[in-house]
């Protein structure tokens, strides 16, 4: 199977954000990360190989910084990378992002394409979807377990209060992937060796921005939340703390 | 002319989820101020008893959009139905509540009718005839107003909590039934189901004690295990807990796992995250512990404990037998 991997890379999750100056966006002064989910997708895919053979396939959208969570892909195990580069691919909207990635990836004919859930930075949940509409595929979102079958796959949706659903679906699909579905590898040293002669093919913007149109959403301004919550802060050492709480949940809530 | 706000209300199986009174609040509460109608419409087979059900709302009309093909949600099924719908009646606004199965279609939708969905908004703003989606980004720690481009229709789903399902208001309104328009449908889905016995109902649970990633490792759960002993309390945990199989996935409280709302949530190195906190947001009271003053969980605490997780629970514990001999 030919599976296509839609991989992001998004802020640390424990870096210090802050906004910048027009407070439209972050300044961009973090550390990043692949993307979570993203990470569950790849390696959904890459045991989908391991298992049936084929070839895996990552692409991002970003600057040059997003680069890093291609070479990690292709240090696991993924056999070629699409780096879809430019500044401008993060002003995208979500509809954007999937016309560039359907563009990029016209003459390619791949079976699968997986994108994470959702980003751990927009949140949207959006892309995959997104990308299965302009291409005219079947899609199936949150998804917790995949098998190949004859004629298609089966997967297993993850619905909300532990429910689950098996759908049978078609090849090609575009399935976004629940974290957890299984356990993240490590890249291995002969991996990272090896990730620097696979192919990494360079997408410049020019080159998809036929294929796009103008922004649907846009972001009019970005800032901490209002605290709407009154919370008491309880200071002091471990032990003046655990004697406070006490005396809270005595007294006040009385739970004990 | 007033414009249109569409809300699509979700069934599951027959039965109303009743998450949709929240996002018809929403819609009532934004029509109020924008001088808009709404209008409701429910997809399936079978749904006369849903469509009766949000009737008795205060909306202008309920759509039941029916076909035996829609009996079972596929995106297929409800994106053509709904497509020939929408376009047919040309709402401005279309609403939806953020569930799994709105996050599986919903773009969908909106993309087939050249149209955005903002999704997972916490709320709007209506301010000078210019309407605005309130999202959390970055897993909480901003919040952004988002603007829609473009004559409509727009497309919005709300998260859980967003609106208050009990302060819909109520009324009469007709109910029409509409044939839905069908198409190929490429999935062949089978009844959910729910994996294993729930050995343990948290949603029963008075009190609970919840780890996240800050627990650092399996065998540091003891330590909030003898917290939760202590207080009489379970023991549940953030979806990376469970992902990573420190404890069953029936422990999860979040929005793929349990909603609970007990007494006291006591969050053990939780930061906060969107999907989490909107499983247990409805909490009485909640206690934070977090060494990262910036954690978003502690928007929602009542009580905040900047500390060293791995000190003060041991200590609390303690503490608490003192009182609970």
């Amino acid at each position: 199977m030919k599976i296509l991997v839609c991989m992001k890379q998004v802020p640390q999750k424990d870096a210090p954000l802050k906004l910048n100056e027009s407070a439209t966006w972050i300044r961009e002064d973090v550390g990043y990360e692949v993307n979570e989910p993203d990470a569950y997708a790849l390696e959904e895919a890459l045991r989908q190989k391991e298992k049936n053979g084929g070839e895996v396939v990552v692409i991002t959208a970003g600057p040059a910084r997003a680069q890093q969570v291609l070479r990690e892909a292709l240090a696991k195990g993924a056999d070629r990378a699409i780096h879809l580069e430019d500044d401008r691919f993060t002003t995208l909207d979500a509809f954007n992002v999937a016309r560039a990635v359907a563009e990029a990836i016209k003459d390619e004919s791949f079976d699968l394409i997986f994108t994470g859930l959702q980003s751990d930075d927009f949140g949207y949940a959006q892309t995959g979807v997104l990308l299965a509409q302009l291409l005219g595929w079947a899609h199936a979102t949150i998804i917790m377990h995949l098998e190949t079958k004859d004629g298609g796959i089966r997967v297993k949706r993850e619905l909300e209060s532990g429910f689950f659903q098996y759908v049978d679906m078609p090849v090609p699909s575009v399935l976004t992937i629940q974290s957890g579905i299984n356990k993240l590898r490590y890249a291995t040293l002969i991996g990272i060796k090896q990730a620097k002669n696979k192919p990494l093919r360079k997408v410049s913007f020019d080159e998809v921005s036929g294929a796009l149109k103008p922004n649907q959403l846009a972001i009019e301004k970005l800032y901490i939340p209002q605290k709407t919550k009154k919370t008491e802060v309880i200071q002091g050492s471990p032990q003046e703390v655990a004697k406070k709480l006490v005396a809270k949940l005595r007294d006040e809530l009385r739970v004990l | 002319m007033a414009e249109t706000i569409l809300v699509l209300v979700e069934q599951r199986e027959g039965k109303l989820n009743r998450v949709s009174f929240e996002t018809l609040a929403g819609a009532q509460a934004l029509a109020k101020q924008a001088g808009w109608t709404v209008e409701a419409a429910v997809v399936g087979n079978n749904i006369a008893s849903v469509a009766a059900e949000i009737a008795k709302t205060a909306v202008a009309k309920v759509y039941a959009i029916e076909d035996k093909a829609l009996e079972q949600y596929t995106p297929d099924g409800f994106v053509a139905a709904l497509k020939a719908f929408i376009e047919g009646r040309k709402p401005k606004l279309v609403l939806l509540p953020h569930t799994y199965q709105v996050r599986d279609f919903a773009p969908k939708l909106a993309a087939s009718l050249g149209a955005v969905l903002v999704s997972d908004a916490v709320g709007y703003k209506y301010e000078g005839g210019k309407l605005l989606f309130t999202r959390q980004m970055f897993q909480g720690k901003f919040a952004a107003d988002v603007s829609l481009a473009g004559e409509g229709p727009w497309f919005a789903s709300f998260q859980t909590g967003a609106f208050r399902g009990d302060q819909v208001e109520g009324g009469e309104a007709a109910v029409e039934q509409v044939s839905a328009a069908t198409g190929e449908i490429r999935t062949k889905p089978e009844a959910p189901f729910q994996e294993a016995k729930q050995a343990v109902d948290l949603s029963q649970a008075t009190i609970i004690v919840s780890v996240g990633r800050g627990i650092k490792e399996q065998k540091n759960i003891e330590i909030a295990k003898a917290l939760a002993d202590a207080l009489g309390g379970e023991i549940a945990a953030s979806r990376p807990i469970c992902d990573a199989g420190w404890l069953p996935m029936e422990r999860q409280v979040g929005s793929s796992g349990q909603t609970v709302s007990p007494k006291l949530y006591l969050a053990l190195g939780i930061s906060g995250a969107i999907q989490h906190i909107v499983g247990m947001k409805g909490s009485r009271n909640i206690i934070a512990i977090n060494k990262d003053s910036e954690a978003p969980i502690f928007e929602i605490a009542d009580v905040a404990v900047v500390g060293n997780l791995f000190e003060i629970v041991p200590a609390l514990t303690e503490e608490v037998k003192k009182v609970r001999v």
